[in-house]
């Protein structure tokens, strides 16, 4: 092992990290604001980067049809929801969020999708479609049972990522996918050679953590964000809708996952079940960070992607276990450190 | 649901037959991987199910195809169910090698006949009463493993480097390595591992690169096999390229694109079947298993893997009219027949080689059975 090489281990190391990174933050928000622990955030990275494989081949994802059927669904269950106090100003912002919004992303794509417009346009597209699906499944599967114990979220959040594994499946079928990245350009660095995405990858991690430093430091629905996550019942009394708190934190983390994807999708081929190895990374950080520090679970994510590397280099084999025996001694940590009264509410 | 409307359909069909006992009917009991980790080399085994005869030797053969979702015990629940419920006169699965394992002990428990997908030899081998019923259409890994220590030798390698899957595929593909390379007095210099849903192999590759190896074998199966030649190709590895028969689909060569040419790897003869020369007998059985599967699947469909469930059916279709003339199906005396007939079948050709059964190989395959192909302008090419 000489420098040259602790270097490349090292750029490699923080390149996957700041993927972690994205899914760490995205799995503290969630849990801040809504208590649950989102196991299918891998399956957004999953769908993302299918999708956007998909859109480079001038294929029409499968994964339009998903969200057309999840909004269709969502809609049904909201109907249910409100079926006591059925007013028409709010029945029609519910359809247009959960069968307008889907039809206008099928027309997009359907027009897009043969086009084979570049990577821009198909990135956003890609977003459009993954996205809004995030918060379809909270109102499916996550607010009737938004004041269950974090338990009851959990196995909720397992069942929905099973559920999202078989229709993966069924919609992009078996085989990985492949994508091209946002540049070609490769720079060289004393022995490193930087490819291009590996910048798009820091440099978009960065930016949207800026970016959700603003949002919660500066913007009236980030503040509710975190109101609500600092005390629920708190928040509802000044008058803060924890419902439409839990589908804000659920897009922000359905974004993320579908930005993971297509940031990741040229780096390495993806299959439809290669989402929650990903996610349980980005878990392993925000596990580090307590779920609750933003700071900690990036720099976590950063750790694990340069243990990852690093031990890929010494002992390959031992990789993945070595990656998740670092949770143990951090628990053991927090666990002698916590007094054990927060767990319980 | 389904399952209580098949096992209506099945309880009406137990009464027709007993109604009607000159339609005694040949059933086949298929288990494979069409989800799961393993779903790229069982979606195309159930397509090449559909095509196969519904008859054989003037009966009826119905085929029962179940998924195992590529789980060990889902595998094993199915064999029971296949034998039990439906009373099954052979088995044919599974896709993987951990799950055909575990089917021997349950093949050889109600002695059906069980004709499994998966590559390893140690479904075979070592030959013991319970492997007894258990044969295999893959060619076994140790006769590609000699081939490309052949073609390593002729090419002048003198050091390679392993990068392999760090599983059962994996491990076995070492061994064979490790044992096929010594003998051509080949040193392998470099050792490492990777996980099929890791997104970088940076560190394993950089590892190998240290070593300076002539060649680099990837002992990796499908598309994530692309991986490590990508990252050889990024770090500027000048050496030969060597895989394994595990790649040969063309979602391999889409996920691969330039950085695949040149790569050298062993296969069944199918795969290159339009290129095979005239006198082989394997050719048109191969481009008759193409033509069919393309027809209904769309061009350029056709995967090695689905040509494996094809060749299980063609073994079965010339041992059941020998068994039918010792018993009838359904009985117990049948099946054991089938195995015999099984095991006695000589020159069966096969879209992946000729097969000669004895007592000791279930698999029967000789030189016939592979052929070594490279990666030109993103297409197989057949190298003499």
């Amino acid at each position: 092992m000489d420098a040259d090489i602790a270097l490349i281990l090292l750029q490699d190391g923080i390149v996957n990290g700041s993927i972690y990174a994205l899914l760490a933050l995205s799995l503290v928000l969630v849990f801040a604001v809504t208590r649950v622990i989102f196991i299918p955030q891998g399956e957004f990275v999953a769908y993302g980067a299918l999708t956007y494989a998909a859109l480079q081949e001038g294929r029409l994802p499968g994964s339009v049809w998903l969200l057309c059927g999840l909004g269709a669904a969502a809609a049904l269950a909201g109907l249910v929801q409100q079926r006591h106090f059925l007013r028409a100003p709010a029945v029609l912002r519910l359809l247009a969020e959960t069968l307008a919004l889907p039809g206008a992303v099928l027309l997009a794509a359907l027009w897009m999708a043969p086009r084979k417009l570049g990577v821009l346009p198909d990135a956003l597209l890609t977003l459009a479609i993954v996205t809004p699906m995030a918060p379809y499944l909270y109102r499916l599967a996550f607010q009737p049972l938004a004041e269950a114990s974090v338990l009851t979220l959990l196995i909720a959040a397992v069942g929905v990522h099973l559920a999202l594994l078989g229709l993966g499946l069924v919609f992009f079928g078996p085989e990985g996918y492949r994508a091209v990245g946002f540049s070609d350009a490769r720079v060289a660095v004393g022995p490193l050679v930087i490819p291009g995405q590996a910048f798009w990858i820091v440099g978009s991690t960065v930016a949207l953590m800026a970016a959700l430093y603003a949002f919660f430091g500066f913007t009236l629905a980030g503040k509710a964000l975190r109101a609500t996550a600092v005390n629920r019942l708190g928040a509802r009394l000044v008058g803060i809708a924890t419902s439409l708190s839990g589908r804000i934190a659920f897009v922000l983390a359905g974004g993320i996952g579908a930005l993971s994807g297509v940031l990741i999708a040229p780096l390495t081929t993806v299959y439809y079940d290669s989402g929650f190895l990903i996610g349980l990374k980005g878990f392993v950080a925000a596990i580090i960070g307590g779920l609750v520090s933003y700071p900690a679970a990036a720099l976590a994510a950063v750790l694990v992607g340069c243990v990852e590397s690093f031990s890929s280099f010494y002992v390959s084999a031992f990789k993945e276990v070595i990656v998740f025996t670092v949770i143990i001694p951090v628990l053991l940590w927090r666990s002698l450190r916590s007094t054990g009264a927060d767990e319980h509410e | 649901m389904l399952g209580r409307r098949l096992a209506t359909l099945l309880l009406a069909a137990t009464v027709l037959g007993a109604a009607v006992p000159a339609s005694a009917q040949i059933k086949i009991g298929v288990t494979i991987s069409t989800t799961g980790p393993a779903a790229s080399l069982g979606t195309p085994q159930r397509n090449s199910i559909a095509l196969l005869p519904t008859e054989i030797a003037g009966q009826k053969v119905e085929y029962i195809v179940l998924d195992d979702g590529s789980d060990t015990t889902r595998a094993v629940a199915n064999a029971r169910k296949l034998i039990d419920e439906n009373n099954v006169d052979a088995l044919i699965g599974s896709s993987t090698t951990p799950a055909s394992l575990a089917m021997i002990d349950v093949a050889a428990e109600k002695k059906v006949p069980m004709i499994s997908l998966a590559a390893s030899s140690r479904l075979i081998e070592p030959m013991d009463a319970q492997r007894k019923w258990v044969f295999k259409t893959p060619q076994n890994d140790s006769l590609m493993a000699d081939a490309i220590a052949d073609h390593m030798a002729k090419a002048g390698v003198k050091t390679v480097g392993f990068i392999g899957f760090n599983d059962a595929y994996g491990d076995g593909w070492l061994a064979e390595t490790q044992r096929a390379l010594a003998a051509k007095g080949i040193q392998l210099v470099a050792t490492e591992r990777y996980a099929r849903n890791d997104t970088s192999v940076t560190g394993q590759v950089l590892k190998l690169m240290q070593a300076r190896p002539d060649a680099v074998l990837i002992a990796a199966s499908g598309t994530p096999a692309a991986l490590p030649q990508k990252t050889l190709h990024e770090r500027g590895y000048t050496g030969k390229y060597y895989q394994t028969h595990g790649v040969a689909n063309a979602d391999f060569l889409r996920v691969g694109g330039r950085d695949v040419e040149g790569t050298v790897l062993p296969t069944g003869p199918v795969l290159v079947a339009d290129q095979l020369p005239d006198t082989n007998v394997i050719k048109p059985v191969a481009l008759e298993y193409v033509r069919r599967y393309e027809a209904a699947n769309g061009p350029g469909s056709v995967a090695t893997f689905g040509a494996h469930a094809y060749d299980a059916a063609i073994l079965l279709q010339a041992a059941i009219p020998v068994a039918l003339k010792k018993a009838k199906p359904g009985t117990p005396e049948f099946r054991s027949a089938l195995r015999d007939a099984l095991e006695g079948l000589s020159e069966t050709v096969l879209t992946h080689g000729v097969s000669n059964m004895t007592p000791t190989d279930h698999n029967g395959f000789d030189q016939r059975a592979r052929v070594m192909v490279t990666i030109k302008d993103g297409a197989w090419k057949l190298l003499p």
